[in-house]
């Protein structure tokens, strides 16, 4: 049962996050929009999916297949901010977005730093 | 001087027509289904590696394994951008490669690793966020009008 | 209120409208200069990349570089080092034919051209840097050959330097971002190429220039440059045709530089409505640069596309005699990435030499 289930939600990962990146796809060929653009709707997405409480519901079902594409950032950012608030009043806003994705966004520049100090970029 | 505007707006958007029919499109189904896929298989590696962890550490709270998750795939993108295949990859996978969370790594890593030549100082930590910028920004200035307005909206509770 | 004021003011723009205030300017504007000196080019040397010598043309490239970092610490050296050298090969040749080079033109794409001065920092030679993005090597070659006929300089080196990894961190994303790029991008060459032009000596000989008047047809898609570059190529070289009297029958190869197959399919349509039709005679630098198997979209780009391939290919045949009569037009396009961020629309421009043989 418990081996099911693990197939069963590995596979609405998949299909989930799939379907993301597709969506995402679609938009570049069909409109001409850049990558920057399309990661900010996808990202604005996330956060008014969290500001109006649907996003956990999407994520208990789909799990990293919504949390991993640029959508779960957001609503990271989005629910760090409203918890922060709530705890501690309106300055916890400002913070707390930052607060809760400080993980991800430490690692990444930290690691980006050590990497560049390793490696040089090259021409394929 | 509308006069002479009118004709030049014409031939614009008849040629500007004809370019469309002719430039070629992006082989749409093909390029949908790589970016489905590699897509996908990046959240189920993402999945994957957090089950290990919580199996790992059973005690550590639901938010902390998938802090650490994400942690461990973005470094795992830095690695790969700075091995010099994380690009040949998103060449097919197009979306399926930029929209993770790996992106957004890949984005800071590529931008400090092409500054280096400036100096760690004025090219890397200047440049680290151009290609991200948008995100971070709009991520921080919009959530931060989401807690705002849940607090004006909900009230304290 | 001869050829060269086509730069100026609103004549710029309007090339197929038909607009009565300008119709007197028009006529008597004339974009061709014809070159009474004969202005031979006596050597001509192109370095190319890895990537250009696997291409379609490799066993005429004769200067290669297997790394197109050379080995320094960024690309921007290297791009410098590869432009020395081929500027260099070109004077040391030259040397013995027709003395010593009296002044060199150059341009690159980079800002400020700063890859032209370092290089002609080391060379002791005046210098005019040139700036008119891909289509650079043939101003250098226009203006140089009038400067030469106008009797001021015996020797003129010309040269121009395009290299993939600076041109795309200038114009585009940081090399290990991952992105897809459209199917109708282009792939910028590392080449650098450059001639020595003089009065004396023997080799192909420029008979005329034409300058090309700034083109914006509204394209707006930075990828999309041979759409965007291909309206200039036909308002040159209906000019050219028009101008010298010639028809596209009377040239043994008819050469742009660097539309991509797209930007020379639009051409071909483009020239087919103004009436003229390019046959089998009309070839794209860009096209030929690149094979298709090599993932490189529509074909090359880049200042030294149009370059390598006119100096390491089309000039040993003209001197050879394969071809007699060739028309060169290299297009640019004038963008900046601000301006295109801004919403402006791309400006392109295409200037023409007519090269022929020696025995023509």
């Amino acid at each position: 049962m418990t081996i099911l289930n693990t197939i069963t939600t590995y596979l609405t990962v998949f299909a989930v996050g799939g379907l993301m990146c597709a969506l995402a796809q679609l938009l570049i060929i069909k409109t001409k929009l850049t990558p920057a653009r399309i990661l900010v709707i996808f990202l604005l997405t996330g956060v008014l999916l969290e500001g109006i409480g649907v996003y956990k519901y999407i994520n208990d079902f789909a799990q990293a297949g919504i949390s991993v594409p640029i959508i779960g950032f957001g609503a990271s950012l989005a629910r760090g901010s409203i918890e922060m608030a709530r705890q501690i009043g309106f300055i916890g806003a400002f913070a707390g977005g930052l607060v809760r994705t400080a993980f991800g966004v430490g690692v990444a520049v930290v690691a980006s730093y050590a990497v560049t100090l390793i490696f040089s970029p090259r021409s394929k | 001087m509308s006069a002479i505007a009118n004709p030049i707006e014409k031939r614009n958007e008849r040629y500007g027509k004809y370019v469309d029919s002719v430039t070629p499109k992006t082989g749409t189904l093909k390029s949908l289904w790589h970016s489905f896929w590699i897509g996908g298989l990046t959240c189920c590696i993402a999945q994957g590696i957090g089950d290990i962890y919580a199996l790992i550490f059973p005690n550590f709270s639901e938010d902390l394994i998938v802090n650490i998750t994400s942690m461990t795939i973005i470094t795992l993108a830095i690695l790969f951008t700075g091995l010099g295949f994380y690009d040949i990859i998103a060449r097919k996978g197009g979306a399926g490669c930029f929209l993770p969370i790996t992106g957004f790594a890949n984005a800071i890593s590529s931008a400090a690793m092409e500054y280096k030549s400036e100096g760690l100082i004025l090219g890397t930590s200047v440049k680290m966020f151009t290609v991200v910028g948008p995100v971070v920004v709009n991520g921080i200035v919009w959530s931060t009008i989401a807690g705002l307005l849940n607090l004006l909206i909900l009230g304290r509770i | 209120m001869s050829g060269t004021t086509i730069h100026k003011g609103k004549n710029c723009n309007f090339v197929q409208v038909p607009i009565p205030v300008n119709k007197a300017v028009r006529q008597e504007s004339k974009q061709t200069l014809y070159f009474h000196k004969p202005v031979h080019i006596v050597t001509a040397n192109a370095v190319v990349g890895n990537k250009e010598a696997e291409g379609p043309l490799k066993r005429y490239f004769r200067r290669i570089k297997e790394d197109i970092k050379l080995g320094e610490k960024n690309f921007e050296r290297a791009e410098i080092l590869m432009f020395d050298e081929a500027v260099r090969a070109s004077l040391n040749e030259a040397r013995p034919l027709v003395g010593n080079a009296e002044l060199l033109i150059s341009g690159d794409l980079l800002n400020q051209m700063t890859t032209s001065s370092y290089v002609a920092r080391n060379l002791d030679l005046p210098h005019i840097g040139v700036y008119s993005a891909c289509s650079t090597y043939t101003e250098a070659l226009s203006l140089g050959a009038t400067l030469i006929d106008a009797g001021h300089f015996t020797s003129v080196a010309c040269a121009t330097v395009s290299h993939f990894a600076t041109a795309e961190r200038q114009f585009r994303y940081p090399l290990e971002y991952g992105c897809q790029r459209p199917p109708y991008a282009q792939w910028t060459v590392t080449a650098a190429g450059s001639c020595v032009l003089s009065a004396k000596g023997e080799g192909p000989v420029i008979r005329s220039a034409t300058l090309g008047k700034v083109i914006d047809f509204g394209q707006n898609d930075i990828s999309n440059m041979g759409a965007a570059m291909a309206p200039a190529a036909m308002d040159t070289m209906c000019t050219l045709f028009r101008e010298t009297d010639l028809s596209p029958k009377d040239f043994d190869l008819i050469l742009t530089g660097d539309l991509g197959k797209l930007g020379s399919d639009i051409l071909r349509n483009l020239m087919r409505e103004q009436g003229y039709e390019l046959g089998q005679q009309y070839k794209d630098c860009g096209c030929l640069i690149y094979s298709v198997d090599q993932n490189c979209y529509q074909g090359g780009s880049g200042a030294g596309c149009s370059a390598s391939v006119m100096n390491e290919f089309v000039l040993p045949r003209i001197h050879d005699g394969t071809y007699k009569r060739v028309a060169y037009l290299a297009t640019g396009a004038l963008m900046s990435t601000q301006s295109c961020y801004q919403g402006e629309t791309i400006p392109c421009i295409s200037h023409g030499i007519v090269i022929e043989g020696e025995n023509v």
